[in-house]
């Protein structure tokens, strides 16, 4: 798969921010719109579908010319082929499942596409809610109908907004993997908007992060998770850290699988379907995370990994400190108490041992 | 027993009312509900007219405008040789203004609950405007046009002042149910009155009592 480029320079003005991005995307598997709500990730995304009419400036997707406001060009949304999952589902509610399938697929072969029902059906596991009223499935159901509905408008580019969004973390978990798989089905780039950054780590491989109606930075996961503290901008979870392991060793009687971190080896239980030489992502929260200048005796905890001080966020306001821990090339955040930080005399540089209590594969949601 | 001539041209004046208006009213109802103009309280105002001015001053003005004089007038008779007023024709012209609120504001209400999110996701699908019109918007939107056409069809039948003024009481064109009680009224035929008078209450009961029982989120909004 080659990637797309979608190139955006566009502006539009709301009540309560103004949107202003002017970026070039290579578009390759999943990439994750990121930052906190009222960011403008939702207006991005609805932009380049061609929902918001009063966006101003260029879009270009590949070869196509979305909109070109100076050149007079503005292709009406139905002619973009782009599919838009939206937050809400928004089946159609006076069709059941399959003719919410069908609305799609009629429209695409009329497009001269080919999209195969059955697949879609049997891909997204949809087969024993065909007859179903929109209305009566319940938020996961509505959501897999939803992903298959769009996979089969066929589309050069699919926009996911938020679709784990008033779900629950068991209804996420069955999601997640049908997500994974939406650019093989859909056999396009994926532009999916989260303000979780759990989902990000779980989904993306690229991220384009975003504050105020601007990006801040886009590029590799790992890249932008390494160069910029993305924690603020989660939603809802506090301070975290996400970094890149690869499985090293599997050992079936303790259950554990050992994983290569930026040098270092970190113990975790055994993933289902976990493969020697497979690379995870880790998610660790910033509170999980303690801090012993000395290498502590025996312990329950596992993962104790010596770390270098870097930098060091403490404020008046708050009871808790951030700081960045150095783990070979990894940096991982530990969330402290500032009574602790002054009593340990933790500064910059210093060497420490970081105490991991709980590190979990990111969108294992437990 | 009383003419039944009146009672089957009030129903056609009805069915016939209700069908040009169910064609009108589906384009203005879906403008007003999706447009951001600033015309639109204009518009909704003078959708709205008929349900606040007296049948008189529309039947009075209706009735100008019909003139074989008037430019209107005028053209119907270059057009059909017959005149527009007291004619079966300029029956249904002015059954389709005064009830066009009857028509338009259940609709609007209903393409308004519908909302943006159905156009917008089935726009996302490749579909065209009009496709989501015809194939989302209005199917969600059934109940209530069989509201609006209900209530067009029932107001049609009711009404008095304006056919009065319009249509005078021309029997076979223009002497519809409500100009005939007045007529039998008129000439103290209470029997007859009674008849068509118990018919039309019976008939209007039941069909409102349908209308709400069928929805009670489509009502009017003015009235």
């Amino acid at each position: 798969m080659s990637a797309d480029r979608l190139s955006l320079d566009i502006a539009l003005a709301r009540e309560t921010f103004g949107l202003k991005v002017r970026e070039d995307l290579a578009l390759e598997g999943v990439t994750a719109v990121f930052g906190p709500s009222g960011s403008g990730k939702t207006t991005l995304l609805r932009a380049i579908a061609g929902l918001e009419t009063a966006s101003e400036g260029r879009i270009s997707f590949g070869e196509t010319v979305w909109q070109d406001r100076a050149a007079g060009v503005y292709v009406a949304a139905h002619r973009r082929a782009v599919a838009y999952v939206f937050q809400d589902a928004r089946l159609f509610s006076h069709l059941d499942v399959q003719g919410n399938l069908d609305f799609a697929a009629k429209r695409a072969r009329k497009a001269g596409r080919s999209p195969d029902v059955d697949a879609a059906i049997a891909a997204f596991g949809i087969d024993g809610l065909l007859e179903r009223r929109a209305v009566s499935l319940s938020g996961g159901e509505s959501r897999r109908v939803a992903l298959a509905r769009a996979v089969l408008s066929c589309p050069d580019l699919m926009l996911l907004d938020e679709p784990l969004t008033g779900l629950d973390r068991a209804a996420r978990r069955d999601i997640l993997p049908f997500l994974k798989s939406l650019p093989e089905h859909s056999g396009c780039p994926v532009l999916y908007v989260s303000h979780d950054l759990e989902e990000v780590a779980a989904l993306a491989s690229a991220i384009v992060v975003m504050e105020a109606g601007r990006v801040l930075a886009n590029g590799p996961v790992g890249e932008i998770g390494r160069s910029l503290d993305l924690g603020p901008l989660s939603e809802g979870a506090g301070p975290a850290s996400l970094i890149e392991a690869t499985v090293t060793r599997i050992d079936t009687d303790s259950g554990l699988m050992a994983l290569e971190a930026g040098g270092e080896t970190l113990l975790l239980p055994t993933a289902p379907g976990a493969r020697e030489a497979e690379k995870l992502r880790l998610f660790i929260d910033a509170r999980d995370v303690a801090i012993a200048v000395e290498r502590p005796g025996p312990m329950s905890i596992r993962n104790v990994l010596p770390a270098r001080v870097g930098r060091i966020v403490s404020s008046d306001a708050a009871a808790d400190a951030l700081v960045d821990l150095t783990i070979g090339s990894e940096l991982i955040r530990a969330q402290i108490t500032r009574h602790a930080l002054s009593e340990l005399k933790l500064e910059t540089g210093q060497q420490v041992f970081a105490l991991m209590k709980s590190v979990r594969l990111a969108g294992d949601f437990r | 027993m009383p003419d039944l001539g009146p009672v089957l041209l009030s129903l056609h004046l009805a069915a016939v009312t209700t069908g040009i208006l169910l064609v009108i009213g589906v384009p203005l109802a879906y403008w007003l509900a999706t447009t951001q103009a600033r015309l639109k309280p204009v518009v909704e105002a003078v959708t709205a007219l008929p349900l606040v001015l007296p049948p008189t001053v529309i039947g009075f003005y209706l009735l100008i405008l019909m003139n074989p004089s008037a430019p209107l007038g005028a053209a119907w008779v270059s057009l059909t040789g017959g005149t527009l007023s007291f004619s079966f024709s300029g029956l249904v012209f002015a059954s389709a203004i005064y009830s066009l609120p009857f028509m338009v504001q259940p609709l609007q209400s209903a393409f308004e609950a519908v909302g943006r999110g159905p156009m917008e996701a089935a726009a996302t699908l490749r579909a065209s405007r009009l496709d989501a019109v015809w194939n989302v918007l209005l199917p969600q939107s059934a109940r209530g046009i069989l509201t609006a056409c209900v209530l067009t069809f029932a107001h049609t039948i009711g009404e008095f002042g304006v056919v009065l003024m319009v249509g005078g009481n021309i029997p076979e064109r223009t002497r519809v149910i409500s100009i005939a009680i007045y007529e039998h009224v008129e000439s103290v035929e209470y029997a007859e009155a009674h008849i068509l008078s118990a018919g039309l209450l019976v008939f209007s009961f039941v069909t409102l009592v349908g209308v709400y029982a069928l929805n009670r989120s489509y009502r009017l909004r003015v009235s």
